[in-house]
């Protein structure tokens, strides 16, 4: 019995982000981190470890730079920590086979993600291992917990926050919470860096890797904007308002 | 070409954007089938034009929100070279869901689609733009207010279908209502406060200046880090939500990178703050040096004055 947290590495949310010759350029970036909502998730998954659920297995699905936040969850209590070795040119198809393969071979009954990775956006991941891995699934939760054989959880659902049950085996993905976050002690980066990371290839897992359905043809920085209007003093704001619809069209 | 689009609903009737879906879909010359999860709005979305046919999905399960008992009951009704739904959070688990289990790619957050599939999303909340070719078939979510939607007039032909799959989610408490504004992403106007607010009670001010317009009240991450009262929900920016709206109002907001990622691209942008230096200026098209307190009375009634012309 175990619980799998999914940490994605993204670009630090401060960190800038320039494109050169048609493609983001990795290299510019300052700052490597655990997407943040991923965060919530291994906080949670912690502290289900301390009330006795078993191991927090901590994965990634990433080149070789991500292994650094497997050693970043090592150091705030993660047990084991798996590293599937891939690039990043892979569609979801492939993600979920990888992720649910290692999930899998960990042996977990739970999976905590982050609704969504701060590079895309996009929050497939957590939905689509659920399916292929026949667990239920819970999205956006704040809070899980143990309950009977199963899990009660805080959901903002459709209908507005909610408190759930759900049975084993699951997948929630987690949204920001009120929640604080365990920062690692020096003790737990010392051992940290000396946990071993176990690596997974695509072979290792049997998943299928060489045709992605999906790719990136170019990368483009957001379009810049000519210096705007300033004004000074609320003197200023009929002008501004009358400006809003006769230059703007916008009210 | 076949798209199946899965309707979106709220509070119990068809959210607009659902005649978004349609219209990207219709601009790929497709032939196009709604699937109403519920049964939700199929009246309403057998009279959008372009609209082939409208499957009312009716059975137990659309009682209680749950993603994979929902999409295991839609998955065999949908079907096509192209899936389609809304970036909104449902919207999201149940395209991502249904095409794990169709074994097809999905991309989310779409805001332009052209033939083959080829498409364009903004990437690190905002702070790039990526060009993508996907392969039919395949599952793509699209972001509201990007596409034009389709007009009324059509007259569909709807089937009913009362198919079910087992819930394993059980609600035992509602803890609040959601809220009854618009949400800032399908906003067309957006007023948000930072720390510069002072206390979270002065978000009232912003309400009553959104309600002269219409608007949706959003926040900056300061602000929902700093008060609880203010929910994540309302979060524009890198951890919260990526926003386009027509016009952004940005006040007492000093603008921190991940903030000005997740407003940049909105058409128009007012920023209101007292310090004259702060990088908020930097995106903004109007800037008004001044505090809030003096601002938004001021405001609010020069745009009542405007909008009641």
């Amino acid at each position: 019995m175990g619980v799998a947290v999914l940490l994605k590495q993204v670009p630090d949310t401060t960190a800038k982000i320039s494109v050169s010759g048609g493609r983001v350029d990795e290299s510019s970036i300052a700052k490597w981190s655990i997407s943040p909502y991923d965060e919530y998730a291994l906080e949670n998954a912690i502290k289900m470890s301390e009330s006795g659920f078993g191991d927090v297995v901590a994965i990634t699905c990433g080149p070789a730079r991500a292994s650094k936040c497997l050693t970043e969850a090592a150091a705030v209590g993660a047990d084991r920590l798996i590293h599937v070795v891939a690039e990043s040119t892979l569609d979801s198809i492939q993600v979920q086979a990888l992720l649910s393969a290692a999930v899998k071979s960990a042996q977990c009954e739970v999976v905590m993600c982050g609704k969504q990775a701060a590079d895309t956006n996009s929050g497939s991941t957590g939905p689509g291992l659920a399916s292929i891995l026949d667990f239920s699934f819970v999205g956006a939760v704040t809070e899980v917990s143990m309950e009977g054989g199963g899990f009660a959880a805080t959901r903002l659902g459709p209908s507005g926050l909610e408190q759930i049950e759900v049975g084993s085996p699951c997948v929630f993905t987690f949204d920001k919470a009120d929640t604080e976050l365990r920062r690692p002690n020096v003790r737990g980066i010392m051992m940290a860096k000396k946990k071993p990371i176990e690596n997974l290839s695509a072979n290792d897992l049997e998943v299928e890797t060489s045709n992605s359905r999906v790719s990136v043809e170019s990368h483009s920085s957001p379009p810049e904007k000519p210096p705007g209007q300033k004004f000074v003093g609320v003197e200023s704001i009929a002008e501004v308002v009358s400006k809003l619809r006769e230059e703007a069209n916008v009210i | 070409m076949k798209t199946s689009v899965i309707s979106e609903s709220s509070n119990g009737s068809l959210h607009p954007v659902t005649a978004q879906l349609v219209g990207a879909a219709s601009s790929l010359g497709s032939s196009i089938t709604v699937v109403c999860p519920g049964g939700i709005g199929s009246t309403e979305a057998a009279q959008i034009s372009g609209v082939s046919k409208v499957i009312s999905v009716e059975g137990e399960c659309f009682e209680t929100y749950d993603c994979i008992a929902w999409s295991e009951t839609l998955a065999p009704l949908v079907e096509g070279d192209l899936i389609l739904s809304s970036s909104s959070a449902v919207g999201r688990e149940l395209i991502s869901s249904l095409a794990a289990i169709k074994g097809i790619p999905v991309v989310q957050d779409v805001t332009r689609l052209a033939d083959g599939f080829s498409v364009s999303r903004s990437i690190f909340s905002g702070k790039a733009i990526e060009e993508v070719n996907i392969s039919a078939p395949c599952a793509i979510s699209l972001r509201a207010n990007s596409f034009e939607a389709s007009r009324g007039g059509g007259d569909a032909e709807i089937a009913s279908v009362n198919v079910s799959q087992d819930v394993s989610v059980a609600v035992k408490q509602a803890l609040a209502k959601a809220s009854e504004r618009i949400d800032v992403s399908e906003a067309d106007i957006i007023i948000s406060g930072g720390r510069g607010m002072g206390e979270p009670s002065n978000f009232s001010y912003l309400n009553e200046v959104a309600d002269v317009l219409g608007a949706a009240v959003g926040a900056s991450r300061a602000a929902v880090d700093t008060w609880e009262e203010i929910p994540h929900s309302m979060q524009v920016g890198q951890t919260g939500k990526t926003v386009t709206p027509n016009l952004y109002i940005a006040v007492g907001i000093s603008g921190a990178i991940q903030h000005l990622a997740g407003m940049r691209s909105s058409k128009y942008i007012l920023a209101i703050n007292k310090d004259p230096g702060a990088p908020i200026f930097g995106v903004a098209d109007y800037g008004i040096v001044a505090t809030w307190e003096e601002a938004l009375p001021v405001l609010k009634e020069h745009l009542s004055e405007m909008v009641s012309n």
